[in-house]
């Protein structure tokens, strides 16, 4: 590069600020083409997940007793549900890079809405950790996982699972915002384990000491594991849950609505300020 | 002259109990680069990012193009432009891509945001890399890339936080030429910048901001006259000398001597002008040193500050006894607060 001029009379500049619906497709586009254009993001998340599944399936799924079901059937609803949480966290690291390395910062020097701006990136993340839980769907079929009950309830079934991605999602954006840097993300993160192991996801939760099973029946990821079970196998009582299978997703969808209310305003809040 | 293009009075706001900005002033008209210096932590980047409404000050009033930027924010984000210490670019798109997403969000149709990217790339000469992802380019590339993005909403202030900070010094010449020809098709631009020459070469004004406050204000000439003497500078032969230069010629001059190790260099603060240097040149023959080089000049915007804040600039105009002391341990110490800003 030689001579650099700028002449700033070439450009024509903007009659009005951005539509709300523009600045969040742009920023979701962005998004998009970050995950399709890092292959190994995709590879390596593919692999994570598929290693665990077959980890459960074939090493622990042996010593777990899981009633009238096959193990592999049982674990499969509950195994897609917590890759939620696996998945999803990496939504926090990402955002709290974005802190880091001052592209936030360009956002919100912008003249858009920050909610727009934030809306768009959850559902763009929500659409792509949609995309990962299919491959791990697959994965699981592959295995022998087999809904036992009607198609509609195995395609009801795992439509809820983006509907719970996209609620824990605000979460994650929420929790990458608050931590600021990629490592104290990485490390709340962690904070998932709990989450995902101490529920009816892997294991039935009345073969847990009786102090912990309060805890993990009223988790929201039990409630939301039960929904999809009791729909992928077409009775709740397959999986020695008590309710109904409308309890279950109503309940599911409650804990969902719950965590946009809580944790939406609270990320929009963060992101305006931070 | 018009309304103000930032007008600053009395702004403060606080991370926590450090005070980045302790009421500070500034009025800077349109028409110029006017270049915020000072060390790490004395708050320039906190008002850079008051100004472009990242930060929200506690208190004071800030205008930026004529908008109270407390209470109209969303207005002066029209206005502006911000290239921030790091290149805020995707590295997993395309240059094109990454302009034309910035031009979008500044509320610009496809067509225009096609139009103005190209306009833009061109300018910056990033035709050729233009398709290329980001994560290709080099370093200087991207704060190009990075400036063009900033500039694609046509913006009436340019804000640059430390933009050549990490660059090599070609990369840095390239940016300056850059900002010098926005200048020149009237953008204003406020720039921060602990490099004392990056000032020099860009600024028509100079801001210099300690704890805080401005506590000098003025054109680069200006600035060092008010703050300086003439200084007569001696290089010697063996660094052993410099003691024995610094105690003798001590009487010439009318501050006492300072002496960096590094560079065998000893300058001395003087009123005289001609006449002292020539008194220099026979007490160093009567010493019977051997001397590289010496001479007489204007004092440097380091002096100016050391002159002004009795602390030089973050390791530039070190003195032999700073050298020795652990240097990392003033930029640590500096580091959350500039993380908080």
């Amino acid at each position: 590069m030689t001579v650099v001029t700028f002449d700033s009379g070439r450009i024509t500049p903007a009659a009005r600020p951005a539509r709300a619906f523009t600045a969040a497709t742009t920023v979701a586009a962005r998004s998009v083409r970050k995950f399709v254009r890092t292959p190994q993001l995709l590879v390596i998340s593919t692999i994570t997940g598929a290693m665990f599944l077959l980890i459960f399936r074939y090493v622990f799924g042996g010593a777990i007793e899981t009633g009238p079901v096959a193990y592999v059937t049982f674990m499969v609803p509950g195994y897609i549900v917590t890759s939620v949480l696996f998945t999803g966290s990496n939504a926090s690291s990402s955002v709290a890079q974005d802190l880091e390395e001052g592209f936030t910062d360009r956002l919100r020097s912008l003249p858009v809405s920050r909610t727009a701006v934030l809306a768009g990136r959850v559902v763009a993340e929500s659409a792509l950790l949609a995309l990962g839980l299919a491959a791990t769907l697959a994965i699981g079929f592959a295995v022998g996982f087999r809904p036992e009950g009607t198609a509609v309830e195995a395609i009801a079934a795992f439509a809820l699972v983006p509907v719970f991605g996209f609620a824990f999602m605000w979460m994650f954006v929420f929790v990458g915002l608050v931590a600021g840097n990629v490592q104290a993300a990485q490390g709340m993160s962690l904070l998932i384990f709990p989450l995902s192991f101490v529920s009816s996801a892997m294991v039935p939760v009345d073969s847990m000491p009786g102090w912990m099973q309060p805890i993990a029946e009223n988790q929201p990821i039990t409630v939301m594991v039960n929904a999809v079970r009791s729909l992928a196998l077409g009775d709740p009582a397959m999986a020695g849950l008590s309710g109904t299978t409308a309890h279950y997703v109503t309940l599911s969808l409650l804990w969902a609505a719950g965590l946009v209310a809580v944790f939406a305003p609270l990320a929009v809040a963060r992101f305006r300020k931070v | 002259m018009g309304t103000p293009i930032v007008e600053a009075k009395g702004l403060t706001r606080s991370f926590g109990k450090v005070q980045a900005l302790a009421g500070l002033d500034l009025v800077a008209e349109s028409g110029q680069v006017v270049a915020v210096l000072g060390p790490n932590g004395a708050g320039k980047t906190t008002f850079v990012r008051s100004v472009s409404t990242l930060v929200r000050p506690d208190g004071g009033e800030l205008r930026v193009a004529g908008i109270d930027a407390l209470r109209r924010p969303e207005q002066v984000r029209r206005v502006i432009g911000l290239a921030g210490q790091y290149a805020a670019v995707e590295p997993a798109m395309t240059g094109r891509e990454n302009v034309t997403m910035v031009a979008r969000l500044y509320g610009q149709t496809r067509r225009q945001a096609r139009a103005n990217t190209a306009v833009v790339l061109d300018q910056l000469g990033l035709t050729d890399a233009a398709d290329r992802p980001v994560s290709t380019y080099s370093g200087g590339m991207r704060r190009r890339l990075d400036l063009g993005a900033s500039l694609v909403g046509a913006p009436k202030l340019l804000l640059l936080d430390e933009p050549t900070t990490g660059l090599d010094p070609r990369s840095r010449n390239e940016l300056w030429d850059a900002i010098r020809s926005m200048v020149a098709a009237g953008t204003d631009v406020l720039l921060t910048t602990q490099y004392l020459d990056e000032a020099d070469q860009l600024a028509q004004r100079v801001v210099i901001v300690d704890k805080g406050r401005v506590i000098a204000d003025g054109t680069p000439g200006e600035l060092k006259s008010r703050a300086g003497r003439d200084v007569v500078e001696i290089r010697v032969h063996r660094p052993e000398d410099l003691s024995v230069v610094a105690g003798s010629l001590g009487r010439i001059g009318v501050e006492a001597p300072r002496v960096d190790a590094g560079t065998h260099r000893v300058t001395i603060p003087v009123a005289g002008g001609r006449a002292v240097i020539a008194e220099a040149i026979r007490a160093l023959d009567a010493l019977g040193v051997e001397v590289d080089d010496i001479g007489l000049r204007r004092p440097t915007l380091d002096e100016v500050f050391l002159t002004l804040t009795g602390s030089p600039i973050d390791g530039e105009a070190e003195t032999v006894q700073s050298i020795n002391s652990d240097q990392s341990d003033t930029s640590d110490a500096d580091q959350p607060a500039a993380q908080a800003a």
